[in-house]
């Protein structure tokens, strides 16, 4: 069963196979019994077979619609109103929100059913998943690597088939770095397509919902639920919603696939380039065109991303304060000392990194040469592309230089570990939308092939994922212990 | 930039983040090592160049000022610290 993509299953459901409870209590099952993954923060049955109760009444009085009884696992950032919201962080180890994000909402609306919330670098601010105060989490395809990160619990408990599918957030990678190093599709929609409100804020300007899935077809049925304007988020872009799986099928001929030079530089893995030019070449045989294009500022965008994003962090996470909600330290002497203890005792160390680079780039007499330089990169970078764009129809390249490295490797160097999503954060400060899909594996470990298209063109780069998985088995595949 | 102590401070207040004398070095040398390697951006001209504050350029939304939300006081302030009578408790400010 647990081999069963959302597609698969949402038939199964509707020929009464098994009742929404039954597959809820068969994941729940297998939750359980790969508990060493560490996918999971909260796990609470009695609250998910309620859920799939409910949903079975849906499928019996024909209200039902696409994916509904089909349980899923959210990313521990989206608030779920009785149930923890950690945003792996102990500064909300104690955090039930009174109301549930747009997100879970329309998730809820539909009938899917919450199997639990999955682990995460704390505030999302990793690649690795090792920054969580609840744990590192494992790859399922060598329990010695990382996941990935920021999304890494959503990612290994799909991988492992802890869930058919899961949601996730992405500022500079974090679902299609963790998709890539897992062996998932994982998309990025376009900046404001998928509303923000009630998901944990790291960094406005760059913080886009998504989900990690098994096919391009299912992350198409899935953004179908999570799509759409939201009044209550500011940032939540009031443009048509389509129907994403209808153009799923589309004729690959003639489509031009731009290869940025800078993608395949010194920094690329042999193996993971290997990988990603024989999926290329898959798609060549379906009729699409390589073009070589040029990115010239690629190289800047880790040092613009590394200002931009922890100043807006800075700012998002004064909200932490000891006084409203989460964490408030046992020890202090006046209100000021309660401030920064309890932040101090309550954020780990990458996060207090990140407040604090933020703080400095955004104070008097450093403002300009910091975040007002890199928003002016910014636009630079968001330049590139749009020239890029008028000589191609999408971007490819490998989602990330390397396979999933091993866990501890870069704990000690912030640096090299930026550096894992220099393919991914570009596509967070020009605001478009990412897929990354399996392309087969180096040495046993799955990689990525990043597919970006220009803004709202969601549909288009499903369809290409989708046709190429309709040519490769390798998103079929699943780490053996999991089978 | 190499920071020194007593700007690792100075940070950490304006942060709200307390620093313990044992750490400030650690931080110094950590924070340094990333602004070094954001400066890179220095690399590049960008005096002509306007910033970019949203990816497509937008400008946000506003909504009419009008209250749209219920009062749900008492469920929100089930998830404080410390209440009374409806109030968030905080250490004593004013003798």
């Amino acid at each position: 069963m647990h081999s069963k993509t959302l597609k698969q299953l949402d038939s199964d459901l509707r020929q009464g196979q098994y009742s929404s409870v039954e597959l809820a209590g068969y994941y729940l099952d297998r939750i359980d019994r790969h508990g060493a993954l560490n996918a999971f923060i909260s796990v609470d049955a009695e609250f998910t077979l309620n859920q799939a109760r409910k949903a079975d009444q849906m499928l019996k009085s024909g209200e039902s619609q696409a994916l509904t009884g089909i349980p899923i696992a959210h990313k521990d950032i989206f608030c779920t109103q009785g149930m923890l919201t950690t945003c792996g962080s102990k500064i909300l180890h104690n955090f039930v929100p009174p109301y549930d994000a747009t997100l879970i909402e329309r998730c809820k609306t539909r009938g899917l059913v919450n199997l639990g919330k999955t682990n995460m670098d704390e505030f999302a601010m990793g690649s690795s998943n090792e920054s969580s105060y609840y744990g590192p989490v494992k790859n399922p395809w060598d329990k010695h690597r990382v996941p990935g990160g920021s999304s890494g619990g959503s990612a290994a408990a799909v991988a492992a088939r802890l869930a058919a599918a899961a949601t996730g957030t992405d500022t500079g990678g974090s679902i299609r770095q963790p998709a890539a190093l897992c062996n998932l599709t994982g998309l990025k929609p376009t900046y404001g397509r998928v509303s923000r409100y009630g998901m944990v804020a790291f960094a406005s300007s760059l913080d886009q919902a998504g989900v990690l899935t098994q096919t391009a077809e299912d992350a198409a049925l899935l953004l179908n639920v999570i799509a759409g304007f939201d009044p209550k988020d500011s940032t939540s872009v009031d443009e048509p919603v389509a129907d994403y799986t209808s153009d799923l099928c589309n004729d690959l001929g003639g489509v031009r696939i731009g290869l940025p030079r800078q993608y395949f530089d010194d920094g690329l893995s042999a193996g993971v380039a290997q990988a990603t030019r024989e999926a290329l070449r898959e798609l060549e045989k379906l009729g699409a065109e390589l073009v070589d294009i040029e990115l010239p500022n690629s190289e800047l965008c880790v040092p613009c991303y590394y200002v931009i994003a922890p100043s807006e962090a800075s700012s998002n996470l004064s909200r932490f304060d000891g006084v409203r909600y989460g964490y408030r330290s046992k020890h202090y002497e006046n209100l000021a000392d309660m401030y920064m203890r309890s932040r101090a005792e309550g954020f780990g160390d990458e996060v207090k990194r990140r407040i604090m680079i933020g703080t400095y780039a955004l104070s008097a007499g450093y403002y300009d040469a910091y975040y007002l330089k890199a928003q002016k990169l910014r636009r630079l970078i968001t330049r590139d592309f749009e020239l890029a764009f008028e000589q191609c129809d999408v971007i490819m390249g490998p989602t990330t230089p390397t396979p999933a490295f091993e866990l501890g490797a870069m704990t000690s160097d912030p640096i090299s570990m930026y550096l894992n999503d220099i393919y991914t954060i570009s596509v967070n400060l020009a605001g478009l939308p990412g897929l990354s899909v399996p392309a087969g594996f180096v040495k046993g470990l799955p990689t990525g092939l990043q597919i970006i298209g220009p803004y709202f063109s969601e549909s288009r780069i499903l369809n290409i994922g989708h046709r190429l998985q309709m040519e490769t088995d390798w998103h079929q595949r699943i780490p053996g212990e999991f089978e | 930039m190499a920071l020194d102590k007593q700007t690792v401070f100075k940070i950490a207040r304006l942060a709200r983040i307390y620093v313990d004398e044992v750490d400030v070095d650690r931080y110094a040398s950590e924070l340094s090592t990333i602004l070094e390697f954001v400066e890179q951006m220095d690399k590049v001209d960008t005096d002509n160049v306007a910033p970019l504050s949203h990816p497509q350029d937008r400008v946000l939304r506003l909504r009419e000022d009008k209250v749209t939300e219920k009062d749900q006081r008492d469920v929100f302030q089930a998830a404080a610290p410390a209440t009374e009578n409806g109030l968030y408790l905080v250490p004593k400010v004013i003798d």
